[in-house]
Parts: structure tokens; sequence; C-alpha cells
């Protein structure tokens, strides 16, 4: 049991353009996400892009 | 006889002291796994209303209310709480659901870090035997439909527990026998899931609870049929304290100081890092960073709540997000933005609460 709701998500780019971190809005708060597999809220993200019902947007 | 007057003989005999001699049921310190069993810390707040999903609430540290279409509650730390403690857990509902539907759950849950539990010795012929130790109080006497559960084997262990004087404080004991079936990882996950029950839908109820660890194939193996549903009326109140799991029989609780609570919390959850860095200009007004009071158990998630500032000698710049946070288990570190610029090079100074308690910066590593 994992009771998160994930509403969005955006990669977040540092200063080289590269992927440093995810932008999410997760039970109803903006979080910065560090792609972790141990961070809890990095693991739902995952969990919810591979079955598919969730999309990471790319970095602006 | 007491474990205090067999060590008193020891003492006495002259026998040199070896740890073979002090078994798991002898009265030591750092035996009680939970953290913040006695609910001394709330670093979040001390009280959250109109809760209608789970998550972390503003109530004590490291106890994950979980509820789904189940009522609506107020979560908070209480200051009634048994003699010889100073808080408690409360949970009390504000909107009733006495029909729940048959997914809809409510649970108060504790997660122990896989890494801590090694000297349990699971999945081997020497697992250790454990008590689960609690006090609790409810409105609502009768029986509740508990679990403990491991993750990384997928195993269950249900029981019940009953509370048979309405507002009153009653002291469970719960013995857990060691499973010998499954180890648990040695890494930093989620060894332990420890789930009190508030109430449940039929499908996750079954008309007996297992006593004994068992493969986890079914939530109906989560709750009982006949447990009580603390959501069936608007003022059910629900609280718990002095929540001890330990090996070996019950010991009395093991009270810890503040501080020390509060940085074994803080592994998991802590607030308001303070920090300078360097300006960036633009709209990313600072890559600050700053050492984590304790290391934590993963990299955290960051959370800017109200308006922290940071102040780069040109004035003060309100702190609206988080642009990158590259944060590991020591270190806490980011690019904060706003709407407005900052000046590129300045050094600068970034508070969250100096001014108004609800400006904060969030960091969590929860299980």
């Amino acid at each position: 049991m994992n009771n998160i709701t994930i509403t969005s998500a955006q990669y977040c780019n540092d200063i080289d353009g590269n992927q440093s971190s995810i932008k999410a809005t997760i039970d109803g708060s903006e979080m910065s996400v560090p792609l972790d597999p141990a961070n809890r809220h990095y693991a739902e993200i995952m969990r919810q892009v591979d079955a598919g019902t969730l999309t990471i947007q790319e970095a602006e | 006889m007491s474990q205090a007057r067999n060590f008193a003989d020891l003492l006495a005999s002259g026998t040199t002291i070896t740890s073979d001699k002090l078994d798991d049921n002898a009265i030591h310190g750092n035996r009680n796994l939970i953290i913040n069993g006695a609910c001394t810390i709330s670093q979040r707040g001390t009280s959250e209303t109109g809760i209608t999903s789970g998550g972390y609430k503003n109530a004590p540290d490291r106890f994950k209310f979980e509820l789904s279409s189940l009522g609506t509650w107020t979560a908070s730390q209480s200051t009634d709480a048994p003699d010889g403690f100073s808080n408690s857990y409360k949970l009390e509902c504000t909107t009733a659901d006495a029909s729940p539907s048959a997914d809809d759950f409510c649970f108060l849950q504790h997660f122990i870090e896989a890494q801590n539990l090694q000297h349990l010795k699971y999945g081997t012929s020497g697992a250790k035997n454990l008590t689960l130790s609690f006090w609790v109080k409810s409105n609502k006497t009768g029986t509740y439909g508990n679990y403990l559960y491991r993750q990384d084997a997928l195993r269950i262990y249900s029981y019940s527990y009953t509370i048979n004087t309405a507002n009153t404080w009653e002291y469970k004991t719960i013995n857990i026998s060691g499973d010998t079936t499954g180890a648990i990882a040695n890494d930093n996950g989620r060894g332990i899931r420890i789930s009190f029950t508030i109430g449940t839908g039929s499908n996750r109820a079954s008309g007996s609870v297992s006593n004994s660890w068992e493969s986890y194939t079914n939530k109906a193996q989560e709750g009982l049929s006949n447990q009580v549903n603390l959501a069936d009326t608007v003022g059910n109140t629900w609280q718990i304290t002095g929540v001890q799991l330990e090996v070996g029989e019950a010991t009395p609780f093991e009270h810890r100081s503040y501080g020390d609570e509060l940085r074994r919390c803080q592994r998991y959850y802590y607030e308001n890092p303070a920090f300078i860095g360097v300006g960036l200009g633009s709209s990313v007004i600072a890559r600050a960073t700053a050492t984590h009071p304790t290391s934590m158990r993963a990299s955290p998630s960051l959370t800017i709540a109200g308006s922290p500032e940071a102040f780069d000698g040109s004035g003060g710049l309100v702190v609206t997000g988080v642009s990158s946070n590259y944060s590991n288990t020591i270190l806490f570190n980011a690019d904060l933005s706003n709407t407005g610029s900052g000046s590129s090079g300045r050094a600068v100074c970034v508070v969250a609460n100096l001014y108004t308690s609800s400006n904060k910066i969030k960091v969590d590593a929860e299980l």
C-alpha cells in the first residue's frame, strides 16, 4: 500500500543541461524529487510511469 | 525473579560479565525498534484538520496515516497520555462513514528501516521472537484487527487486541514469533510495517487473524471482519502512545531524551535547513547548501511552504520553489527560485521560519 497521488511530473535540468531532479505535484504539494530509487516519491513516480498512469514531461 | 535481581546477582557473584550472559530478555538500552514511540516529536506541527487522504500529517513523527475514502479526520499530537507519558497520537473522526465501500481503509502505520532489523535473523532457524507493546485509548470498545508486514519477503502477521473500557488508557502486549522464512534485506528500505487498523471495507477483512507469519497473498489478510469501524460516528477518537517493538518479552517502555528522539526522526524528515549560498541571478536566486542534521535515509524530497526569504545584501527575495534538487544523504543542495531576479555572484543567506513559522523548507526522506 502506498497511497500517494501524483498529478504532474517534469524533469529539471542543471545548468549543464543534465537531468537533476523531478518537479512533481504530490498529494497537492509541489516537491522537488531527487533521482534516487530509495526516495519513496521517486519510487512511486517510476512505479506509476511503468504502470502507464503517469508521464514525466521533459525539462523546459 | 526480576531481570534487575538477576543482574544484581550476576554482579555480586564476581563473575566476569560477558555479552552471552545478557540474554534477549535482559533490560538494556536501545532495545525499542520504534522511533518516537512516545509521540514526543512532532516536527510538522501538532494538529491537522480535514484529512481525507493519507500521508505524514501534522502529528507525531514517523507515524503515517493511511486513508482511502473512509471519513474525514483530525490528526494531532495530544497531551492526553497515560501515566509516565507526555503525548499521544490522536485521531478524531469529523465526517462519518458508517458503511465503508469494500476497498476503503484507514490505518496508522510505522515503518522500520530494514538495516535496523538484521539482528532479528529473520529467514533463518534462529529468528528472534518479538513483543509489540503499546498504550491505546478510544471511546469505542471492541476488537481491532492489526498486522505487521514484511515487504522484502511478502509476509504478514495479523493479530487482534480488544479495547475493554471506553475512554480509558489500556496497555496491550502482542507476542510475535520469529519468522524463519524470508530474510529482511540489509538496506535502507522498508523492513517491517506495523499497521494499526482504524477501519476497513470488506475487501481488507477476513474472519480471523493468523497470529503467525504467513505468505501475503490477499489484502483480506490485513483486517478482521468484526473490526471496530471508528469512522462510523463523528467524534469517535482513537489514541496511541508508548509503542515499543523489542526482541524477547515485553519490558517497560524505553524513554529516550527529546534530543535523542529528535535526531532519530531527522534521519527521515526535518525542516528549515539553515544555509548560505551563492546568487545565480535571473529567476534562480541561489545555489544553497548545508549539512543535514544527521545522515538521512535516502536523498530527500524538498518542499517550499509559505514564503521563506533569501537575502543577498540588496534586499529580501521570496523563495518560491526548487528548480533543481542535488541533495544526497549527507547534504542539502539545491537551486532555489523565485519570480523576480537575484544578483549573480553575491553571497546569499536563506532563512525559512525567521519571521513566520509557516514559512518552511521541508526535507523528506521518509519510508
